[in-house]
């Protein structure tokens, strides 16, 4: 069979599937539907900047239904007035020129819209339109209706504007002005011409020299005086306290020079200085503007649900508003922002945003279901026991780990070398001037602020950041994506390693299925490929997937009972697909195991057991991870898979089951009172707490776009069996910033050979500060790209 | 030679002009989104008709 690709999503095809139309061909309905509305708009060069980009429009009837509420619309939208106003969707299926072409051109979709401005790594559509014209709920159905659905949450509710921080560019830009235009002017005097025309406008050029170093010293440097007097003040000495002093001493000798005549001063260096410091701090922010560290249960809850009221009148509420007692209407695929009991008869409920784990639990009518769960199948009704925050999963976030500030509670390698350095800097400095005063007065002073400036760690404050910026873009590369760089000295101390057990070393995407029973013949499974075919629910599709391949036939009386299994009627037998008791079979329960059993007219046939399916490369990733590190599960589950677990992991691995989100948090804190440095890999909301708790913590995504709870690194699933590698990598670029500290503190005994001896001349100064800069901002890259080749 | 007292203030002139303008590119986001706009050049103005109608009237309109 030909293998055909969808012309609007790219999905493979088998030929009885495909949709022909246009003389193209598509794999469904929606794929087809989206070509029809771009090919009468005139709209089909969608295709040709990217072959297939399209993504398959979903079924969103109701969904939208809370932006009729204007209230809500209102806290959504960045401006508004009359006749225009401003949104901002994030789309995640933004992802190829094709996408950013058909956004711009929403305006030939929908009347009423006057522009749209695609953010490509921000995956963001703004849109301008007139709100008499069109309402925001009419443009949200036009770009769900062509596979670009855009992702609404709770998060957008409270957040307007946010102003973004461009000090940094401005400080750098200034900083690169004045250092530029210093240098040119300075020029002359590094030539010590004794040209009449020279000398005459000597005193010109030097005053001009420090205007121009004014708004760098003032302004551009600014960030080290706050920081230094901050460090002070909390009795830590940190790397900007020799940094701001030597600054501060730079800039008074330098004017003290210029009013006495001595010289030119050292403005070029100091600016210079200022400038490539200020270049290592951008060089570090290395963001990934597409991603979030810092998402809470509020990324994730919608903003409104449908609130039944007394008079049995529907109406869309922001969740805030809903009240112990409300009844809540929830529909397929819409997430329970509360606690509450199930009214309706039964729901499926999927708590994989939670737990990790993909296959729905059935409920009755009755059952207490968890804020966080998602509803698939029918619409359900429920009633609310407890509002948002008082839920059994948001209760976490109240947890004193959220609240507090985590970037204080580690002291980088940097400010551990400055702990020493500063006092033993300050020493030479007197010991200099001590010695020289009884020489001369006046090259005491001078010996004592060169030896300042000079030693003033250029060098060893740019190790750090051109390090391990240069490691955050390769751990980018490769899928490891990182919120700042500290968090790669946090890595390469961990010692213990903390896994959740579902979702993160198992994967949701397929399961190991097993067949016990009596076996089946090629018919039956013939029959029951084409009944799993017409089932939605996710064991049936995974099932659909695992059957071989065979022909399609036709399938009477159909029907799908939620909570419970399937039942259908092929070439007149019968045949009932579904959980134990739906086919009649009693069964212990002791084991928790996911089955679907098989009854074909009246007999018992067997059972497909789904069992979780371990990540690729599971077992020797934990062989490698535990001869250096002492590595441990959580699991939220209970004890049924013990013994698979402990066959498959090292034998010093240790098992903890059934374990609450709260108790995940509480035992991450007990082993780091332990004196553990703990690394956390989750991947749920419910590891949100013991990932916010442990020295760092990694969240396993399947789709870095859309799903991770907050957390210091993000790791893209199918790269888990690398994490020994990253792990590695990051202690390696530890190794390499103490070889490169190494590096400058003997550029800091050259130059400080050249201070102490009072042959500090402004030239050899503007040679020896650029020549080290650039030595160690080369030696850092070449050696972090060495390693990340080299490791395996 | 006094006229360096003149070059040396428009050089500087020129170059605070220069500053100017960056710190205003800075504040009106330019440099927040630097992927999308290098794609956005790349499209045509107005949207081309379907492939069938007269591809020659359309190498007309884009010599």
């Amino acid at each position: 069979m030909e293998v055909k690709n969808c012309f609007h999503c790219g999905l493979d095809l088998q030929k009885e599937d495909q949709i022909v139309f246009d003389e193209k061909v598509f794999c469904c309905n929606g794929c087809k539907t989206v070509y029809e509305i771009f090919s009468q708009n005139d709209m089909i060069c969608y295709y040709d900047f990217e072959k297939s980009p399209g993504a398959t429009p979903l079924d969103i009837s109701g969904k939208y239904d809370f932006l009729d509420n204007e209230s809500i619309v209102a806290k959504l939208l960045e401006f508004q007035e009359d006749s225009a106003a401003i949104v901002s969707l994030n789309i995640p299926h933004i992802h190829c020129s094709s996408c950013i072409w058909i956004l711009e051109n929403l305006q030939k979709l929908q009347e009423g819209i006057s522009t749209s401005q695609v953010n490509f790594p921000q995956k963001k559509v703004r849109i301008t339109y007139n709100p008499e014209v069109v309402s925001l709920k009419k443009i949200v159905h036009l770009l769900s209706s062509i596979g670009y659905e855009p992702y609404i949450s709770l998060e957008n509710y409270e957040t307007g504007k946010n102003n973004v921080d461009r000090s940094l560019t401005y400080k750098l830009g200034l900083a690169f002005f004045c250092f530029g235009n210093i240098m040119l002017l300075s020029f002359p005097e590094y030539f010590e011409v004794k040209e009449f025309w020279l000398d005459t406008y000597k005193p010109f050029f030097r005053w001009l020299i420090f205007a121009l170093s004014l708004p760098s010293f003032l302004y551009s440097a600014s960030g080290y005086y706050v920081s230094a007097y901050k460090s002070i003040k909390s009795g830590l000495l940190n790397i900007d306290i020799p940094i701001a002093l030597g600054i501060i001493i730079f800039f008074i000798r330098s004017t003290f020079d210029i009013i006495m005549d001595y010289g030119s001063g050292f403005f070029d260096s100091l600016t210079g200085l200022i400038f490539f410091m200020l270049l290592g701090k951008m060089f570090q922010i290395k963001t990934y503007s597409f991603l979030s560290f810092e998402r809470d249960f509020k990324s994730y809850f919608p903003i409104a649900i449908t609130r039944i009221n007394t008079d049995f009148s529907e109406e869309s509420v922001p969740i805030y508003d809903v009240e112990k007692g409300n009844r809540l209407l929830i529909r397929n695929q819409e997430l329970i922002p509360v606690d509450g009991i199930l009214i309706s008869d039964k729901a499926e409920i999927d708590y994989s945003f939670v737990t990790g784990e993909a296959i729905p639990i059935a409920k009755k009518s009755g059952d207490k279901l968890f804020a966080g769960g998602k509803q698939i199948g029918k619409v359900i009704e429920m009633e609310v026991l407890h509002s948002v925050s008082q839920s059994y999963l948001t209760q976490l976030w109240s947890n004193d780990v959220f609240q507090k500030n985590v970037e204080q509670k580690h002291k980088s390698i940097t400010d551990k070398v400055s702990h020493y350095f500063t006092p033993i800097l300050l020493l030479i400095a007197f010991a200099g001037f001590g010695y020289w005063i009884f020489i001369d007065a006046n090259i005491a002073f001078n010996v004592f602020t060169a030896v300042l400036i000079v030693a003033c760690p250029c060098a060893l404050a740019l190790t750090a950041p051109f390090t391990m910026g240069n490691v955050l873009r390769i751990l980018g590369k490769k899928k490891f994506y990182l919120k700042n760089a500290l968090v790669i000295e946090q890595l390469a101390q961990v010692d213990t390693i903390v896994f959740d057990k579902t979702g993160t070393i198992t994967t949701n995407k397929k399961s190991n299925i097993s067949y016990e029973g009596i076996t089946l013949s090629e018919d039956d499974l013939l029959v029951l490929k084409n009944v799993l075919r017409a089932s939605n629910h996710p064991l049936s599709r995974m099932l659909y997937d695992f059957l071989p391949e065979c022909k399609r036939i036709l399938i009477n009386d159909f029907e799908e009972i939620t909570g419970k299994g399937i039942q259908a009627i092929v070439d007149g037998k019968q045949i009932k697909f579904g959980s134990a008791d739906f086919v009649g079979k009693i069964e212990d329960n002791s084991i928790q195991q996911t089955s679907v059993h098989v009854k074909m007219n009246e007999v018992y046939l067997g059972k497909y057991i789904f069992n979780n399916q371990y990540r690729e490369g599971l077992a020797e990733l934990f062989e490698q991870l535990s001869v250096h590190y002492k590595i441990k599960v959580l699991s939220g589950d209970n004890e049924g898979e013990r013994e698979l677990l402990e066959n498959i992991l090292p034998k010093d691995t240790e098992l903890i089951f059934n374990q609450k989100p709260e108790q995940k948090l509480e035992f991450i804190k007990k082993i780091q009172e332990e004196g553990s440095n703990v690394m956390m890999v989750g991947d749920g909301l419910n590891d949100a707490g013991a990932l916010a708790q442990s020295n760092v913590g990694i969240s396993i995504s399947e789709n870095v776009n859309v799903f991770s709870p907050a957390c210091d690194a993000i790791l893209d699933a199918n790269e888990f069996k690398k994490l020994n590698y990253f792990l590695k990598l990051s202690q390696k670029s530890i190794t390499t910033i103490k070889m490169s500290f190494a590096l400058s503190i003997l550029y800091n005994i050259v130059g400080l050979s050249f201070a102490i001896t009072g042959n500090l001349l402004p030239l050899v100064a503007a040679i020896i500060m650029p020549l080290s800069t650039v030595t160690i901002v080369s030696f850092v890259t070449i050696v972090s790209n060495f390693y990340a080749k080299r490791l395996k | 030679m006094s006229v360096i007292y003149l070059l040396i203030s428009i050089s500087i002139v020129v170059a605070i002009f220069f500053f100017v303008a960056f710190v205003r590119a800075v504040k009106t986001g330019q440099y927040d989104d630097d992927y999308t706009p290098s794609v956005r050049m790349l499209f045509d103005d107005e949207l081309v008709k379907k492939a069938s109608d007269e591809p020659i009237q359309m190498s007309e309109k884009q010599p």
